[in-house]
């Protein structure tokens, strides 16, 4: 019998490593490397200052065929956003145009943005979208940062719920905008896409969004790729997750309420079932009704 | 529910009232008198963490009922809604996604102990096969959730699973079509999984009262698998397996609190987060991780209506279990052999269910049936065998004796006179 299960557990392992072998085979595709995020871990937070890089990188660049659909300029002035003043969020809105209407005359019309309207589309619908970009869709971006990711594989991805490694989209993401490069030669290519070491498969509709210097930062960081593709990735995880700091702070107090609770419960705990551990011949619904006459 | 109650009421109103609706009475003799074995462990709190899980999912589902549109084009933005503009949205839909997550890690880790303890055994069988409805109500239950929102992995995941039936000759394809309601997973489907969704925790509720109810009839098993003998063997519920549960209920909130609010998104999909779109299919459907070893069983086989059968049998063989088991020994502690196959089954379990998350190609097929094999091996060959040649080690007198064998040194003082 043990040498049955002996033989069984080999062959599982067995099974199991070349599952990995295989595995490793199969990555042509590299993992986004690992970026440092001020958001990152229990105590993260959003970082305003590149919160304001990266809304300039999508208004500037991004929203030309993105869309934010589920985030509204009041959004920009939130708590633990990218901190821009109400007036600042409202000058920022005046600045689109926003479909609105019908009015008394039943019709439709154009007036400046204002806090509660929604960032609006680049594009009136889905198929203007494509017809302009090569038959392409460029998604909405308002939960991007949540809707990318990439394999972690066996065993980081168990690692990852001791270190809260939860920042895997925004790496894509800007692994993606600095990932552009020449096509290997034997690679057909096909045409109007692009060559992406990170994107799989390798053939992105999206031509190269960012250059160097193209975006100027009011705070004079300079617009790198790599920093314009950093802020950019950042502002995208706040429009995914605009509650995280306020998520967070709540966790921690939430965390320190139930240690100190399940503390106080093991002690207690420990002093209900006092008798019955000290004494376990005695009748255990006894023990407590009349605990200091059991040894004498 | 546990014999005559020993309840005596302390006011006038609720003398009053026991004359009429003995509740108190009920309530007292079934959580407070109802008496337990003393050396239940750990794994016996989980039955408590599951009726709070149970609580949770339903206090934060309805909220969520409230903000949420159960129509094919606006779902997944009145989860985006509740995510961003509801006052802690976030909150109350994190707790919930996560919540059945939990709720699922809480339900194996209560069957794995009943398994190893043999918890199921004569006169628990009963008990057992309620567990096992319940188990299937989660999982149904899990699944339309899961559709809710709306997104990638919710409209494709719906698609392959209510697919399953198809396989099914002659009364497949319409039972398909009208669970559906139309010929594809649309607006129709939504609706009624919503109404399902919210209907079936309440059947939970429900079972749970009878599996409760069957539970305080036969008594809870224990480590040793040997029935309480006397009143020494056991401790009234209340205190000492409330503090106890409680405990365990904080230490696990931890854990769920972790996910929650530092990982909320760990236990999803990425492809979720993208709104349901049936002209494009993701690259891989991958239900979520508390059926993927049902997902890989059904994968390793490669005949569709066998799958599906092996994959309903799976779940359904659970049921047949108190009398597959043979052994005459309750607990998995006095049976060395049987001790190294469950944890072998165990692993088969975990295996599976990383081998559901991968593509059903090449050595991940293989090592899928070989597992699978063994999934079923374990119930139909090891289980009936074992209970005959197994060579089981003795059994302590009582729960008491198994106690003191274990707690304190033996023969340092004569016992004490019992008082009362």
């Amino acid at each position: 019998m043990k040498q049955m299960l002996l033989v069984f557990s080999a062959v599982l392992a067995l099974a199991a490593s070349s599952a990995f072998a295989q595995q490793e085979h199969e990555h042509e595709t590299p993992q986004p490397p690992r970026l440092k995020w001020s958001f990152a871990g229990p105590f993260g937070k959003y970082d305003q200052a590149q919160l304001q890089r990266g809304f300039k990188v999508y208004k500037e660049v991004c929203s030309n065929c993105h869309s934010l659909n589920m985030v509204s300029f009041r959004n920009l002035a939130d708590a633990g956003g990218p901190g821009f003043s109400m007036a600042q969020a409202e000058a920022v809105a005046a600045e689109y145009k926003v479909k609105d209407g019908p009015n008394d005359q039943g019709e439709m019309f154009e007036r400046p943005g204002r806090l509660a309207d929604h960032f609006p589309p680049p594009f009136p619908n889905d198929q203007a979208a494509r017809s302009a970009n090569g038959g392409a869709l460029p998604p909405d971006m308002s939960v991007l940062a949540k809707a990318r990711t990439y394999e972690r594989g066996f065993p980081w991805f168990l690692f990852d719920i001791f270190t809260q490694y939860q920042e895997q989209g925004p790496d894509y993401i800007v692994a993606i905008l600095k990932g552009y490069a020449e096509k290997p030669k034997d690679m057909v290519m096909p045409a109007g896409m692009n060559f992406n070491t990170f994107f799989p498969g390798h053939a992105i509709g999206m031509p190269a969004p960012l250059s160097d210097n193209q975006v100027q930062f009011d705070d004079g960081t300079p617009g790198t790729i790599d920093q314009a593709g950093k802020d950019a990735a950042a502002f995208l995880t706040w429009a995914a997750e605009p509650h995280l700091v306020a998520r967070k702070r709540l966790g921690l107090q939430v965390m320190i309420f139930l240690i100190v609770l399940s503390g106080l419960l093991y002690f207690t705990k420990k002093k209900v079932w006092h008798d019955v551990h000290a004494h376990p011949e005695l009748l255990g619904g006894q023990a407590t009704k009349e605990p200091k006459l059991t040894r004498s | 529910m546990s014999g005559h109650s020993t309840y005596q009421p302390q006011n006038g109103f609720m003398k009053w009232l026991e004359r009429r609706l003995p509740i108190a009475g009920l309530i007292h003799s079934s959580f407070v008198a109802y008496p337990t074995p003393r050396n239940l462990n750990y794994w016996w709190t989980f039955g408590g963490i599951l009726s709070f899980m149970l609580g949770v999912q339903i206090v934060t589902g309805i909220v969520l009922a409230m903000h949420y549109t159960p129509e094919a084009t606006m779902a997944f933005n009145s989860v985006e809604t509740i995510m961003r503009d509801v006052n802690y949205g976030w909150l109350l839909r994190y707790l919930h996604s996560n919540g059945a997550s939990m709720f699922f890690i809480a339900v194996y880790i209560h069957m794995f102990r009943g398994m190893y303890y043999g918890s199921y055994k004569e006169p628990r069988e009963v008990l057992w096969i309620l567990g096992v409805i319940l188990y299937l109500l989660m999982m149904a239950t899990g699944f339309l959730g899961y559709t809710l929102p709306w997104g990638q992995m919710s409209y494709w995941g719906a698609t392959v699973i209510t697919n399953f039936f198809s396989a099914f000759p002659v009364i497949g394809d319409p039972l398909v079509t009208f669970l559906w309601g139309g010929y594809a997973v649309g607006n129709p489907t939504l609706n009624r999984f919503f109404s399902l969704h919210y209907l079936l925790p309440f059947v939970i509720a429900g079972v749970v009262v009878l599996h409760v109810w069957a539970l305080h009839v036969v008594g809870q098993n224990n480590p040793t698998g040997i029935e309480p003998k006397s009143e020494k063997d056991t401790v009234p519920f209340t205190p000492y397996a409330t503090v106890k549960d409680s405990f365990l209920m904080a230490v696990f909130c931890i854990v769920f609190a972790w996910f929650v609010f530092y990982v909320p998104n760990y236990l999803g999909h990425a492809d979720n987060y993208i709104p349901a779109n049936p002209a494009v299919t993701p690259q891989h459907i991958v239900p979520e991780w508390y059926y993927l070893p049902f997902y890989a069983i059904l994968r390793a086989i490669p005949n569709k209506l066998l799958g599906v059968c092996a994959l309903f049998g799976s779940i359904g063989i659970l049921a047949f279990l108190p009398w597959l088991d043979t052994s005459r020994v309750r607990s998995g502690r006095y049976r060395p052999l049987f001790k190294q196959f469950f944890w072998l089954f165990v692993a088969c379990c975990l295996g599976l269910g990383w081998l559901g998350a991968k593509p059903p190609e090449g050595v991940y097929v293989i090592a899928a049936r070989i597992l699978t094999l063994y999934y079923f091996g374990y119930f139909i060959v090891v289980l009936p065998l074992l209970g005959i040649f197994e060579k089981t080690k003795p059994l302590p007198h009582s729960i008491s004796e198994s106690v003191l064998a274990g707690d304190v040194p033996l023969g340092a003082s004569a016992p004490p006179p019992r008082h009362g």
